[in-house]
Formats: C-alpha cells, sequence, structure tokens
C-alpha cells in the first residue's frame, strides 16, 4: 500500500505529510518548554529577596556549547543544501560534522554537570557556610559519626546569601584556597544537586530536557548518516525530505538553547 | 524552504546566494552571541534592563534562525497557521504568568482559601 503526499506536497496544503507533522510535533514541544520557562519565572519571582542566585554557572562554558550549537545549525542547513545539489559526499561531511558537534555539546553539558556534583555547600557549627568542589576526603570520613574530613578548594562566607550573586564585584576577587574541615565541625554538607535550591532544579530540569533533545536529534541524524543514507539510491527525493524534516527538529533545540543560555547563565 | 532550489548538480546564482545567506546568519549568531556576554557583564542601571537586553537580542537571533534557517520566511500558509495557534497559547501561558506575579495576581492567590 503506499501512502500519499510522502514525497510530493499535497495540492492544497503544498506540504508533504512529514513536514506538516515535524511542525505539529515542533509546536506541542514550544508547548512543553514554554510551560517551564513559566515555572522558572514564578519560582524566581517567588524567591526571598537576595536569595535567587546569580553566577552560578561557569559563562564561558556555556558560551562554548552556545556556539557549538550554532554551528551545528549551519552544519545541519548545508547537509540539506548538499542533498538538494545532489552532491552526496558532501552531506557525507556536513552531516559527520552535525554528529560530531552534537556529541562535543552533550560532553560539555556532561563536565558541567559533574562540575556541579563535584560543589559543596558546608554548613558549618559555628554559623560560617564553606563552599567549594571536592578535593578529597579522608577514608574514615562519616558525618553521622562525625569522624575524619574533607578538603575542599573554595571560600568561607558569614551568610549564606554572600554565595548567592556571584555576579557582584567583589565575587569576582574572591581568593580560593584549600579549606581542610574536621567532620565534627560539620553541621550540614549538600552538593550543588537539584534538591539544593529551587533555581539548580530547574537548571537542571531544562538542561536535562534539552540535553534529552540533542540525543534524540544526534540519534536520528546519525541515523540518516548512515544505515538511513542507503534511501539517496533509491529514493533521493524522499531522503532530501527526511533531511530537511531531521533538521528543523535540529533548529528547534538550537532555538531553545538561544533561550536558555541567557536566562540560566547571564541574568 | 528555499522553492528556488531543484535537485539538479549545478551551482544556480540563487543557491549561492542562499548558502550566502545561511553563512551571513551563521556569523550574526555567533555576533549575537558574544553581545548577549558582553551586555551581561555591563550594568545598565537595574536587573530589569540587562533582562529586557539579553531576552531582545536572543528575540533576534531566534527569528533568524526560525526565519532563514527553518525558512519559516517563505514557508507555507499551514505551518504560519499551525505556528499562529502556538504563538497565541504561549502568549496567553505568558500573560497568565507574568499576571500571576503582579500584585492584582498576587492578591487574588491569597484569597483562595
Amino acid at each position: 500500500m503506499d501512502f500519499p503526499y510522502i514525497v510530493e506536497p499535497r495540492r492544497d496544503t503544498g506540504l508533504y505529510n512529514a513536514k506538516l507533522g515535524i511542525w505539529l510535533f515542533l509546536a506541542s514541544e514550544v508547548m512543553l518548554f514554554g510551560a517551564l520557562f513559566s515555572a522558572y519565572v514564578l519560582l524566581r519571582v517567588g524567591a526571598e529577596p537576595g536569595m535567587w542566585p546569580h553566577g552560578w554557572l561557569n559563562v564561558y562554558i556555556g558560551t562554548a556549547n552556545t556556539i557549538v550549537l550554532i554551528t551545528s545549525s549551519i552544519t545541519t542547513v548545508m547537509a540539506w543544501v548538499s542533498c538538494k545539489l545532489r552532491q552526496f559526499g558532501r552531506f557525507k561531511f556536513f552531516h559527520a560534522l552535525t554528529l560530531l558537534l552534537a556529541m562535543t555539546f552533550v560532553c560539555i553539558k556532561s563536565y558541567e554537570y559533574h562540575d556541579k556534583f563535584m560543589h559543596y555547600e558546608i554548613t558549618l557549627a559555628n554559623g560560617k557556610f564553606a563552599d567549594g568542589h571536592l578535593i578529597e576526603r579522608s577514608g574514615d570520613f562519616d558525618l553521622a559519626k562525625k569522624t575524619g574530613r574533607v578538603t575542599i578548594h573554595g571560600h568561607e562566607v558569614d551568610s549564606e546569601m554572600e554565595l548567592m550573586d556571584m555576579q557582584r564585584p567583589e565575587a569576582r576577587h574572591i581568593q580560593l584556597e584549600e579549606i581542610t574541615i574536621p567532620a565534627t565541625d560539620i553541621k550540614k554538607m549538600e552538593r550543588y544537586g537539584p534538591w539544593h535550591h529551587t533555581y539548580l532544579a530547574i537548571y537542571f530540569t531544562l538542561t536535562a530536557l534539552h540535553a534529552f533533545h540533542v540525543i534524540c536529534g544526534a540519534v536520528v541524524i546519525g541515523f540518516l548518516w548512515g544505515p538511513g543514507s542507503r534511501m539517496w539510491k533509491t529514493d533521493p527525493e524522499r531522503f532530501t525530505n527526511r533531511i530537511e524534516v531531521s533538521g528543523l527538529f535540529w533548529h528547534f533545540v538550537d532555538l531553545v538553547w538561544i533561550f536558555l543560555f541567557p536566562v540560566l547563565y547571564l541574568l | 524552504m528555499n522553492n528556488s532550489m531543484t535537485m539538479n548538480s549545478g551551482h544556480s546564482p540563487e543557491e549561492a546566494h542562499s548558502v550566502r545567506g545561511y553563512i551571513f546568519v551563521f556569523i550574526a549568531l555567533l555576533a549575537g552571541t558574544i553581545l548577549t556576554v558582553w551586555a551581561s557583564f555591563i550594568q545598565f542601571g537595574s536587573r530589569e534592563i540587562n533582562i529586557a537586553v539579553a531576552l531582545t537580542i536572543a528575540c533576534v537571533k531566534a527569528f533568524l534562525v526560525a526565519g532563514y534557517f527553518m525558512h519559516l520566511i517563505s514557508e507555507r500558509k499551514m505551518i504560519y497557521l499551525v505556528l499562529g495557534f502556538t504563538a497565541l497559547f504561549f502568549a496567553g501561558l505568558m500573560g497568565l504568568t507574568i499576571w500571576s506575579t503582579s500584585p492584582e495576581g498576587m492578591v487574588h492567590f491569597q484569597h483562595v482559601p
């Protein structure tokens, strides 16, 4: 059984099936991310004054990932142009680049996540706070039994609020040093995971969902670059349509990141 | 999609022009990214102005991606119809969000038992 409008567009809409399908899907995606952006606004506005973090993420890493995604967008569109021009070799080259850039994005994001999970806020028994990246914990370290010690690369502050705005001018001159803290001096020790602060909860939710989209897109691009590219020999026009549809999804992923980057890293 | 592009092996002037357009958009997006980062380090007087500047640049970048890379600038009416409804619901969602954070909205929520 042959399905109509797989390759040729329908006369009244001017669209082939997959193209209408991907746009309907992207419309639902807009609402999905829209709902999460709405949650971000509500969490931010509802935070206690001075308790919404700024400068907790590395701007340079975020910028690098933005450039990676923008570059992958042009390689995707160039892959589609190559198909249109019947240059299969060029298509393979540009799509391989896209795949490579997608993997680069995921690697950089993983490094960022790892960095956050190695970052600790330590509430000290004297009421102060130590904040920094874990270097090591002694073999006998047990917070419940109050044995052992941890060493972090960070700094100490008098109040938790001082840890919130790391973009303020004074915060940029903080000298980080190795601090060793015995377990007896520690009241509470918490990683910068999603449970630590509502900002991190929405950060991990939004970026993990976005990274999931990147991975799914990369799987599709990988398929079309590899085994799926066999269709080029039998039905090049349909294959070109597939490249266009996967490209539309990829550009949408880039579009979402264009808003995520300033909202989470800069503002 | 740029409908002028046809499946042939030659490089027509129009196709070359399209590629040049994509490269121009790519450079504009890179410049926009650098501008966003640079603007974030400047204190415009209040955080609200910084937010407005960053989101304005993001909107311009989004327009470039959607308009040129996704070819929305020359799409079919059906696509515009789908996206028109999406924009309507998205605006409604954001409108409700902003309203709920305004003093009127807060008062309304406080009265809910």
